[in-house]
């Protein structure tokens, strides 16, 4: 069988899989500290989902008032409901200060304030004084696509370093010795359908979140989490997995994001009376409260028969009352989404919105230098030699149980750049590799080629769609034991029949049917780890709400889940202490507290 | 040079109808372009007839309905959906747009689909970028400085940051570069309006200290003005900028830097 494919070897000191916010910063980063790297990935860089981050990034510079990191650490503490790791947390906070300048100088075109500043906005639950003072302006925007502008300026930075990319490459599986180190990965050349092994000393995986895994949310198409299940599938563990962050704003029905900035320019969200109803759910911040906490404010609201529309299932959002100059300026990008997805003219209408699946707080279990570690007898920080993990693929932990709105595209640059510095500090370029082990790409290539082949009489779209809709009804915002024992089953008897697809398409070149086929293969081992580790958990943390375990629970649950899935769908559970302990000694451990907004 | 006439492996023929769905009251036509690479026949147009009350309303989700449900094989690029990652630019109704953001009901009888024109075609609707690829990366579109910097962020009045409004916003979907009749005749030697506005974008930025290098490296018969306003780029960009109007901020710095 493998003969039947045509194989091309690489070598290099470092393979990037993935070049989004997170790959294209580490790939910049290995290629500056003198390492021969490669940068793999299924689109072109500059269409990687970072390029949908709308809001912004944030960084305690204080351009607009008085700020520290040390607020921005205990922002970020509470956000993740204590369930973040402080060390990791200090290190990015601080971190956030240097990033931002560094993306300024690579010619990141950032909105201005009149004295010629990176313009700042506020942003939900970033606060002053330790959460006792007003809401901080901490948010560094270029309007309202900031991801986009970031994104291209790293892509920019890459080619003037002349980083080599592997574009339309698609990563089938990690190529792991009988050590259990990571020594390379296999991907596919959609372009003409050739096979590649690229040796490495390190692998990084940037390979972004699963937001497909859901019927609707704010993710692209190719948001499927490839890098998760490829360590899943290597016998690594992937953590936090129950997290998942709904976004209170995605446009109704089209599910299209809506930045958290156009509450932090002032939009309200109202019920179907026209009520600012966040006022009685969160006094202090009101709209910019968590977004755990908006999202299930606005599902109470919904419950309770106060949404707006014919069916009274989704809110509004209002920004009739600001200024229009303030949305052209600042909110150009969603006016437009607005009157595209929506038909609505935002400075005359309000913009239906629901709380839409977005983010992945939990993925490979890193330490905050990037780098894998897994559970090994007692010891849940034993490395994973060669192999690394940046960005939303990633669980440092810094966001814990639920991420704070601009914190994710500070956590790409970051930890992008964190795990280049430790290849450049640990790697010598060049240095000698052994041979790849004789059966490394077997795995890889015998799933190729089951599923190009496969016979079966169920498409892949369709198990697919039975796979989103589980996800979507048994662990959404609220879940119960009784969702998610059903969640459990209805995805075990996907999981059966997926030895049963068939495709139509057995070509190799740009064969999107195939593509699709081992996407949603990795979706359904990320799906399984969410909805196990969501009905393990009996207790509610951030965005994992258990309606039959109402309280959040330290004494048995403040600590990491660690969940296997293997390739019968089975899955195993362990755990790993939070770390409360800080990197230095300038700021003190936030020991856990109520959490209110 | 350009032909006038196809080259006959070029022809596009008739091809496969598929059912029209049962029970449907509302359908709508699609005839979409479909190459397959590891066969010798021609290119051939597809029909496909989509029930409009159970598709949502942009034609890349006539695309997906039709990709899931009666065709597994219809190839081309997609991935954000909300018009930001420039993926599934094609030509649609004789024009090239983003299929994620052009509603069907604004195209009057039957949809039309093919391939960004005058591209080597990788499959169906996937075309071969990689020529305007290079072209981007020929301009040199990173920020280059000789002075010191700072140690906080570089200031830019936001006077001098309006100037990248238009320009900045770029998704590189080639929807223009594709769309203009001189890069069609010298995609090889001209840069074309997509590179262009990005060439601009660094001109334009007031942080940015090579003005004149970046001038010099466009200084060309071929490079910048093969352009002749024609206008095809500002008329077809479906993120409403105007590649027109920075090549011809480009040539009038031209003209400036000679008197």
């Amino acid at each position: 069988m493998i003969q039947a494919y045509n194989i091309i070897d690489h070598t290099f000191d470092v393979v990037v899989v993935g070049a989004g916010g997170s790959g294209l910063r580490a790939t910049v980063a290995c290629v500056e500290s003198g390492l021969s790297t490669a940068c793999i990935s299924k689109v072109f860089p500059t269409r990687s989902h970072t390029v949908a981050a709308q809001g912004g990034i944030a960084s305690s510079l204080g351009n607009m008032g008085p700020d520290d990191w040390r607020w921005h650490m205990y922002d970020t503490v509470k956000g993740s409901d204590w369930l973040g790791d402080q060390d990791a947390i200090e290190y990015m906070v601080r971190e956030a200060v240097p990033s931002i300048i560094e993306l300024e100088h690579y010619g990141v075109p950032f909105s201005r304030t009149e004295d010629g500043k990176i313009y700042q906005r506020p942003f939900g639950g970033m606060t002053t004084e330790f959460g006792k003072g007003p809401a901080a302006q901490r948010t560094c925007a270029a309007a309202d696509s900031t991801g986009h502008a970031i994104l291209h300026t790293l892509y920019q930075q890459s080619l003037k370093h002349k980083a080599q990319f592997f574009v339309e490459y698609f990563a089938l599986d990690l190529i792991m010795d009988e050590e259990g180190a990571c020594r390379g990965v296999v991907a596919w050349n959609l372009a003409d359908g050739t096979i590649h092994r690229f040796r490495a000393q390190r692998v990084i995986l940037a390979t972004g979140g699963y937001g497909r895994a859901y019927f609707s949310c704010t993710a692209a198409h190719t948001c499927t989490g490839d890098g998760n299940a490829m360590t899943l599938r290597a016998g690594l563990p992937t953590q936090d997995m129950e997290f998942v962050q709904f976004h209170p704003t995605g446009i109704y029905g089209a599910g299209v994001l809506i930045t958290e900035g156009v509450r932090g320019e002032g939009g309200i969200l109202r019920n179907n009376s026209g009520e600012r109803f966040m006022e009685r759910y969160a006094p202090t911040y009101k709209d910019l409260a968590s977004r755990d906490e908006v999202s299930r404010s606005m599902t109470m609201e919904i419950r309770e028969g106060r949404g707006v529309g014919e069916k009274g299932d989704h809110i509004h959002l209002d920004l009739t009352h600001l200024d229009p100059n303030v949305i052209n300026k600042r909110l150009p990008g969603i006016a437009k989404h607005a009157k595209v997805f929506a038909g609505v003219d935002v400075t005359k209408q309000p913009i239906p919105v629901i709380p839409t699946c977005h983010y992945n707080m939990g993925g490979v279990q890193t330490n905050f230098h990037g780098e894998v570690v897994t559970m090994k007898g007692d010891d849940p920080h034993s490395p994973v030699p060669g192999l690394m993990a940046v960005g939303e693929a990633a669980c440092v932990s810094v966001h814990g149980a639920n991420r704070l709105g601009s914190n994710s595209l500070l956590d790409l640059v970051v930890f992008g750049r964190a795990a280049g510095l430790r290849c450049g500090a640990e790697l010598v370029a060049g240095a000698t590799q052994p041979e790849l082990p004789a059966t490394g790409n077997d795995r890889a290539l015998e799933r190729l080629d089951r599923t190009r082949h496969a016979k079966g009489s169920i498409a892949p779209a369709a198990l697919r769609d039975e796979m989103q809709r589980t996800m979507q009804d048994c662990a959404a915002v609220f879940r119960t034991g009784e969702s998610l024992e059903e969640g459990v089953q209805r995805l075990d008897a996907m999981w059966e029949k997926k030895s049963d697809i068939g495709l139509a398409d057995r070509s190799l070149v740009w064969n999107s049917e195939l593509m699709e086929a081992l996407e949603f293969d990795n979706l359904s081992y990320q799906a399984v780890a969410t909805m196990k580790g969501a009905r393990n958990r009996t207790e509610s943390r951030g965005a994992h709400s258990r309606e039959d375990h109402v309280s959040r629970d330290d004494q048995n649950w403040l600590k990491h889940s660690l969940i296997w899935v293997n390739d019968e769908g089975k899955a195993k559970i362990d755990y790993r202490p939070v770390k409360l302990e800080t990197m230095t000694d300038d700021v003190e451990v936030f020991p856990p507290q109520k959490r209110v907004y | 040079m350009v032909e006038f006439s196809l080259p006959r492996n070029s022809q596009v023929v008739k091809g496969k109808e598929h059912l029209k769905p049962k029970d449907a009251k509302r359908t709508k036509t699609f005839k979409i372009y479909r190459w397959d690479p590891d066969k010798s026949a021609n290119p051939r147009l597809d029909t496909y007839h989509v029930d409009l009350d159970k598709c949502g309303p942009m034609v890349l989700d006539a695309l997906q309905k039709i990709k899931t449900e009666q065709d597994t094989t219809l190839t081309y690029r997609r991935s954000c959906r909300e018009g930001v990652c420039g993926s599934c630019a094609m030509n649609i109704d004789g024009r090239n747009t983003l299929a994620c953001t052009k509603p069907i009901e604004d195209i009057r009888g039957d949809v039309k689909i093919y391939p960004l024109p005058h591209m080597p075609v990788v499959k169906d609707l996937v075309p071969d970028l990689n020529v305007p690829y290079a072209q981007y990366a020929m301009i040199e579109p990173w920020m280059k400085t000789e002075s010191r910097m700072p140690e906080r962020e570089r200031p830019q009045t936001p006077e001098e940051r309006e100037q990248l409004d238009g320009l900045w916003e770029c998704i590189l979907c080639f929807c223009c570069q594709t769309s203009c009749p001189s890069y069609w005749w010298n995609g090889d030697r001209y840069l074309g309006p997509a590179v262009l506005l990005q060439a601009y974008r660094w001109i334009a930025d007031s942080r940015d200290e090579a003005t004149g290098e970046r001038l010099d490296a466009l200084e060309d018969p071929f490079r910048l003005y093969r352009c002749h306003t024609i206008m095809s780029c500002t008329k077809t960009c479906p993120k409403g900028l105007n590649p027109a109007l920075a090549i011809a901020e480009i040539k009038k710095k031209m003209v400036e830097r000679t008197i």
